[in-house]
């Protein structure tokens, strides 16, 4: 009899998932309560991850599931952000809105597949995961109906991302072909170094979990689904995918491939560098904050696959810092444009912010921190998650890599001090309203203080983050 | 161990700075936040001195160390100070408060953001002052861009935005690949400690790339020609103090990174760069001088001058010389000092006439006789005349160069009569001649404040120039060990060779 407890947590969240619909049902007018039950339930299964000793390394399900260290903390990392996300969200999906009971129990579907994705050890399962998540997305994309880009973003997503699927199909099946197993242990086992059936497969997944992270040249997508998606889908799409994407990434190129990393390391650093700078040059013409805070993901998450190319521990551990800390910022910063609202309506432009700091100093000096940090100002925490990879980079003595992306940091402070410009130094408008939710106002403050003060004590979040070794 | 004297230097202003950004701003709080920044600037000043006081200039060793596990396995906290970098410690503690004196008639509007902004400033700076760790160095370096941008940004002229921009990113682009190279070095050595490196040495192979990093990082910072451009701007679009702080303290981080990181951790590639420092610095000297000449913008002007200024501390540095470097060090505290004098003199009928255009002055000796002195000291210590503190430090570096070849010391002393050139033909523009407009025959003369804050400037710019010792006596024992280390590691690399 297989161990089922070590799953309670997958478990808990699809009773949980079905007894929030049946609630939905039967009880009108339940969506906040639901909402709230999300919430909850999501802490619920943070306490079941936790009651489990987390040093464990166990392989379920003839091999093909995986709970070990690194799927722990990506699962820890992933749970909070969406404990996060909901918090911030809650009053801005009544306001426009699009607060229906499917809307918490998709974000948690889509929490489920996520996990599934972090977990598994196998190609079939790692695809199941990928969809459930993915078919959530499409939903959430295009949650605001009545709004024309929201459904265009919804449609945009769901066409391209089955193309990507696709992609990510084939490979899966030329690995199976040329190997004999969808299991990443056999697949490792039955490596064959010379097979370019198997560098074809290698490279089309590497297309489709690019996509999922939107790396360039697979980032089309981002800035019209993060700009046409409601803000609260947006900062969803913002940071739980990549985690989940991350971390499948990490087990991917890491177990079954190790052997072949010279095939991959390449199109690693392609990607990375390709996302490192477009992300920056394309950002810069940008009026949208939505949109910028997309092209300033790609950037970002190419940064991460620096840290990815390497083929060390120490490279995955800085891009899994990386991810850890990029979260926090991208909260923050969302949080930030949960703030924006004037008479029922929510302002996402960069001229919105004209001259905020007259009126709204705290909500102003928080967007300063936090755009300091994505730019990689010491000693604020998003120079120490650049630090980090940068470091790993240099080890391996990439240093192009490491060059190329330092001055695309140069490049890319240059429009976030375009918005703190803007915050700072240009006429005040009118003032926003003040009263938010306190959920909001809670993920607003963790996060900027998270940002500011990480680096007094910054050993904690490396110490945890040392015990992840994969090779 | 006893009580972390450098860390509270560090802290204190972080501290009141914070204090004063969560205090609740009434209509009189103004005031209250501004004593409460002068307050913790002073006592700054006054634990500076006491640390002065307590300094033992002696032991060429740092002192007052203090470790503190950071990164854990990584990184350490780690500050101290030697004789070299405790000078300039006191320098910012002693410009801060003047700073915030000075934004009484200044700065208009956002009083308190501006005070957060200097004293976080100052914290940052006494940082890069006294971290004995290159990432420590690195966090404070470049801390700074932060308040800097939103001084020069919010508080500035016209052009505050380009200039804002343009300091930001020039500053940026140069530091990253210091970054790189502080990377690399941990990777070579398994350190950033460092005391550790000065020891230990970085393999001559390394030394040359590591150089150049460092050297892009404060060349940008000195500034250097080509890469000074930036500093005319960010001088001119900046607030008084804002431009205080720039050409009294800013720039002599990149000064002191050169005498700490290049001369002490790269020994071998700064001999072998020493003819590029020199001409460059040369060209500095002579051609910015001549730009000062034709400038029309009082601000400017004082900001080539710093460009060319500056051009003689990297001249000192690099001729690796007792006096070279002593002067480099007594002409960058002299210059500290002289600049903000300057700037505040500005400041002073900046915000009696609301330009800065030379021209529109002229003949304010009869209407400001006060202002017509103390500029007449600025005027003179930015010259060099024997007697101010501008003097001795240009006849030092002077010396150093001498012994190293004459030619460059030739060129440079042509600088030395450039810089009495425009200072002085400033100082005729605006001070004598015919008063051209009426509104001057209505400007008032130093009020009390003035003349206390610029009073405060002429003392030490005139004790140090007839009384140096105590500065050199500060650094000498500390440079000599500098020294000794690059001639040691010289000879070694040509016994090796």
């Amino acid at each position: 009899m297989i161990n089922l407890n070590f799953i309670y947590s997958e478990i808990f969240l699809c009773l949980a998932i079905m007894l929030f619909l049946l609630i939905g049902v039967f009880k009108k007018n339940s969506s906040y309560l639901i909402y709230n039950l999300s919430i909850l339930s999501l802490f619920g299964c943070l306490a079941l991850i936790f009651s489990f000793p987390i040093n464990i390394s166990v392989e379920l399900f003839n091999n093909s599931y995986k709970i070990d260290y690194l799927s722990t903390y990506m699962k820890i990392l992933l749970i909070l952000s969406g404990i996060f996300v909901l918090l911030s969200s809650s009053k801005y999906i009544q306001i426009i809105k699009i607060n229906k009971i499917e809307y918490p129990i998709l974000i948690l579907s889509s929490v489920v597949g996520m996990m599934v994705m972090i977990s598994s050890n196998d190609l079939i399962l790692f695809y199941i995961g990928l969809e459930l998540q993915s078919l959530s997305l499409y939903v959430l994309a295009s949650f605001n109906r009545d709004n024309i880009l929201s459904s265009e973003s919804g449609l945009k997503y769901f066409v391209l991302s089955a193309l990507s699927s696709g992609l990510l199909l084939y490979g899966c099946s030329l690995i199976y072909g040329f190997s004999g197993s969808t299991n990443f242990n056999l697949i490792s086992e039955n490596m064959n170094q010379n097979s370019y059936g198997v560098t074809f497969g290698v490279v089309f997944i590497i297309t489709g979990l690019a996509f999922k992270i939107s790396a360039v040249p697979f980032h089309m997508w981002a800035p019209d689904v993060y700009e046409g998606s409601p803000t609260s889908v947006t900062i969803f799409f913002a940071i739980l995918p990549k985690i989940a994407a991350l971390a499948v990434f990490i087990r991917i190129l890491y177990v079954p491939f190790l052997n072949i990393i010279d095939q991959w390391q390449i199109i690693i650093v392609f990607l990375s560098i390709a996302s490192m700078l477009f992300g920056a040059i394309a950002a810069i013409g940008q009026k949208n904050l939505k949109r910028l805070i997309a092209y300033s993901s790609i950037g970002h998450m190419g940064y991460a696959l620096a840290g990815l190319s390497t083929g060390t521990n120490l490279g995955i551990q800085s891009s899994i810092t990386y991810i850890s800390i990029y979260l926090f910022m991208n909260l923050a910063f969302f949080c930030c444009l949960f703030m924006l609202r004037r008479d029922e309506k929510y302002f996402e432009n960069i001229e919105d912010l004209s001259g905020l700091s007259k009126n709204h100093p705290i909500l102003s000096f928080s967007l300063l921190i936090v755009l300091f940090s994505l730019a990689g100002i010491p000693p604020l925490v998003g120079f120490f998650a650049k630090f980090y990879i940068f470091t790993a980079v240099v080890e391996q003595s990439m240093y192009s890599l490491a060059i190329i992306g330092l001055l695309s940091t140069v490049i890319a402070a240059f429009y976030y001090l375009r918005i703190i410009k803007v915050i700072y130094f240009d006429p005040e408008k009118e003032i926003y309203e003040k009263n938010h939710s306190i959920g909001l106002k809670i993920s607003l403050a963790f996060s900027t203080i998270f940002i500011l003060f990480y680096f007094i004590y910054p050993s904690p979040l490396i110490e945890i983050i040392e015990k992840i070794n994969i090779i | 161990m006893g009580f972390p004297i450098l860390s509270s230097l560090i802290l204190l202003p972080l501290l009141g700075a914070i204090f004063i950004f969560f205090s609740k701003s009434k209509s009189n709080a103004h005031l209250t936040s501004k004593y409460l920044a002068l307050f913790v600037s002073f006592s700054n000043f006054i634990l500076s001195l006491y640390l002065w006081h307590l300094f033992d200039p002696s032991i060429a060793e740092f002192q007052f160390l203090e470790e503190q596990s950071w990164i854990k396995g990584f990184v350490n906290y780690k500050v101290g100070i030697d004789g070299i970098s405790i000078l300039f410690i006191i320098l910012t503690a002693f410009i801060a408060p003047l700073c915030i004196v000075s934004v009484n008639s200044t700065v208009k509007y956002r009083l308190k953001d501006f005070l957060v902004a200097i004293l976080v400033m100052e914290s940052l700076m006494i940082g890069v002052f006294c971290s004995l760790d290159l990432v420590i160095f690195y966090l404070f370096f470049e801390g700074g861009l932060i308040p800097m941008f939103l001084i020069i940004g919010i508080w500035g002229g016209e052009r505050r935005v380009y200039s804002a921009f343009k300091f930001f990113l020039y500053t940026l682009l140069g530091s990253v690949l210091m970054l790189v190279a502080i990377i690399s070095i941990y990777w070579i050595t398994g350190s950033t400690d460092i005391t550790y490196l000065y020891n230990l040495g970085i393999d001559a192979k390394y030394q040359y790339l590591l150089w150049l990093a460092f050297f892009s990082s404060f060349a940008v910072k000195t500034p250097m020609w080509p890469v000074h451009t930036w500093l005319p701007d960010a001088h001119v679009e900046a607030p008084t103090a804002g431009s205080v702080l720039l050409a009294a303290i800013l720039l002599k981080m990149a000064g002191y990174g050169f005498i700490r990181f290049s001369v002490g951790l790269f020994p071998i590639a700064s001999e072998y760069f020493i003819p590029l420092i020199y001409i460059l610095s040369l060209i500095a000297i002579i051609y910015t001088s001549l730009v000062a000449l034709m400038q029309e913008d009082m601000k400017k002007l004082i900001a080539y001058s710093s460009v060319a200024h500056m051009g003689f501390v990297t001249l000192g540095i690099f001729t690796f010389t007792q006096q070279g470097l002593e002067g480099s060090i007594f002409q960058m505290i002299s210059h500290g000092l002289v600049s903000a004098a300057l700037f505040l003199s500005v400041g002073v009928v900046y915000e009696r006439m609301h330009t800065r255009l030379i021209s529109n002055y002229g003949g304010l000796v009869s209407i400001m006789p006060k202002y017509a002195i103390v500029l007449m000291v600025f005027t003179l210590g930015a010259v060099g005349l024997p007697g101010t503190s501008g003097f001795i430090g240009e006849f030092l570096i002077l010396i150093g160069a001498f012994k190293k070849s004459f030619l460059v010391a030739a060129i440079a002393s042509i600088g030395v009569i450039l810089s009495a050139a425009y200072m002085l033909w400033l100082y005729k523009r605006v001070v004598f001649g015919e008063i051209k407009k009426d509104e001057i025959k209505k400007m008032p003369d130093l009020n009390r404040a003035e003349i206390f804050i610029l009073s405060l400037l002429v003392l030490p710019i005139i004790f140090f120039g007839f009384y140096p010792e105590p500065l050199l006596s500060t650094t000498e024992i500390s440079i000599e060990n500098l020294i000794e280390m690059y001639n040691t590691n010289i000879n070694l690399n040509l016994v090796e060779k």
